[in-house]
């Protein structure tokens, strides 16, 4: 786990710059998992670059990069979103929640330990994005059925193809969660 | 992507000041002037245009972010009908009450749009305005017609996605799920430009056939918003279906996708029909064979099926995208009996 001081300021470039252009680089603060970062970002940096790189939150997985695999999901307000496809500079005063703040300290989220549990991942690439879906799905359905944890993961793919454990997982935790 | 400076509007005049430039536009605008100061175009959800400035088909200066245009992202109830905000998130048109109750159908063409987490981000305008999935346009290898190229690479190459009617001399297909229902239903769209013009115009009008222009599916203009999508009151005696198959279930683009209004009179006779195939041309096409066999007829499986058959009339079917007549036909069929139970 990373412990952000309240402020961090990282400079970062891209390779392969060939555009003319140079607009200049931008300052800005993201609310990550409670904690504030000041960030020295272009603006075509995308939310998932940012954390995986200056934030060094890397369980957020960047698969397809076209939000297609839903690898990188993240909640932006609570709602899960793709990160690939949200600009760092357009996330504004909201506040994200990545992989890395869904536990309590050393106590796993009931999602997290369910997925343990049931054998839910295998190579575990789209596990982070996964569980975040599901983990969404209880916050707004605490009672789900099978039917909506199929419609909170359909955006994503698992090439494992361990999604029979991630519904069953899912259902799991719900329990727990209300034990 | 190139480097780009990301501005905030306030007010629909700034963002339309800003804007020099369409998506459209500005993928045809000569390389050698790409990335320089002038060419400056507007973000929604960002969701398509993200995806083309990762293919590097479009390299912008400047986006011009309408995030925090206030008024854009509100569903306001009009005498005459709702006031949608280009603004609205999918995920949140889904789910509004007032369309749920009054709408179902465009609900259901909302709802079966991409995945969860883009229905969390993508517009309702940027939903209308984005570019087709064509894979040749999509990719830079290929400089198509549609890019300004001399060539259309589906026409003799792999077009199992691709359009059955008006498909020369591109064979697109309109990529907006929802544009189907919207123009099925009679959505009018709202445009303001920087001179504070407004134009108000059909949906159904506002998408450019290609006989008009190969390079843009819309007649979205630079330095003009689209500010508003207006649904009128229905009839009472309106229903409404909408019925999209993809290859898979859990989200994809639609191989084929058919919405069906119909207006019965009191005696159950269908007084006015409206039949619209989307993924089927390069805008949503209206099957207008179809309405004639629906309207002033009562509507059972009979006519539904000939509905079906006349909704084909006219089809050009490419080398590998026969099988979507034999899609639609059904769709048709199934449409017509679903918006009448």
């Amino acid at each position: 786990m990373f412990s952000p001081t309240s402020a961090m300021t990282v400079e970062t470039q891209h390779p392969g710059d060939d555009a003319p252009a140079n607009p200049p680089l931008v300052t800005i603060e993201l609310h990550v998992n409670s904690a504030v970062w000041t960030l020295c970002v272009e603006p075509r940096m995308t939310l998932a670059e940012a954390l995986r790189g200056p934030l060094q939150l890397t369980g957020t997985k960047i698969a397809c990069n076209r939000g297609a695999c839903s690898a990188c999901t993240v909640w932006l307000d609570g709602v899960p979103i793709c990160s690939c496809m949200m600009l760092a500079t357009d996330v504004g005063t909201r506040s994200v929640t990545t992989i890395e703040g869904l536990a309590s300290g050393e106590k796993l989220h009931p999602v997290q330990q369910a997925f343990i549990d049931h054998d839910a991942l295998q190579c575990g690439f789209c596990a982070p994005g996964m569980i975040m879906s599901c983990a969404a799905l209880l916050e707004r359905s605490p009672q789900p059925s099978a039917d909506d944890v199929r419609a909170a993961i359909s955006g994503h793919y698992c090439r494992c193809g361990t999604y029979p454990h991630v519904i069953a997982a899912t259902l799991d935790a719900a329990k727990m969660r209300r034990a | 992507m190139n480097r780009f400076a990301l501005a905030g509007a306030k007010t629909i005049a700034e963002a339309a000041t800003a804007a020099s430039a369409t998506v459209a536009t500005a993928m045809t605008t000569p390389p050698e002037r790409m990335g320089y100061a002038d060419l400056s175009v507007v973000k929604a959800g960002g969701i398509d245009l993200l995806d083309l400035l990762k293919e590097g088909l479009l390299a912008p200066s400047k986006l011009v972010n309408l995030r925090d245009v206030p008024g854009l992202d509100a569903v306001a109830e009009e005498a005459d009908g709702l006031r949608v905000g280009p603004m609205v998130t999918l995920a949140s048109l889904a789910a509004h009450p007032l369309l749920q109750e009054r709408y179902p159908a465009l609900v259901d063409a909302v709802a079966g749009s991409a995945s969860p987490q883009i229905r969390n981000v993508a517009t309702l305008g940027g939903n209308l305005l984005q570019r087709p999935r064509c894979w040749y346009f999509r990719s830079h290898a290929f400089h198509c017609l549609r890019k300004g190229g001399g060539h259309c690479f589906a026409i003799q190459g792999e077009n199992q996605y691709h359009a059955i009617f008006n498909n020369m001399p591109c064979a697109i297909v309109h990529p907006s799920t929802t544009a189907t229902a919207l123009v099925a239903l009679g959505a009018t769209v709202e445009l303001k430009n920087a001179a504070g013009v407004t134009r108000r115009l059909m949906l159904e009008d506002f998408f450019v056939p290609l006989e008009r222009d190969l390079q843009r599916e819309n007649d979205l203009a630079p330095q003009e918003i689209l500010t508003a999508i207006r649904l009128p009151n229905l009839p009472p005696g309106a229903r409404m279906a909408h019925i999209k198959q993809g290859e898979k279930d859990s989200f994809d683009w639609p191989l084929a996708d058919v919405a069906v209004l119909l207006d019965l009179d009191p005696g159950g006779n269908c007084t006015r029909a409206s039949v619209f195939l989307g993924a089927a041309a390069p805008v949503p096409h209206r099957a207008r064979a179809a309405e004639a066999v629906l309207t002033g007829r009562r509507i059972d499986e009979g006519v539904a099926v000939q509905a079906a058959r006349a909704a084909l009339q006219g089809a050009t079917p490419l080398s590998k995208n026969g099988y979507k007549l034999l899609l639609f036909e059904t769709l048709v069929h199934r449409a017509v009996l679903k918006a009448i139970v």
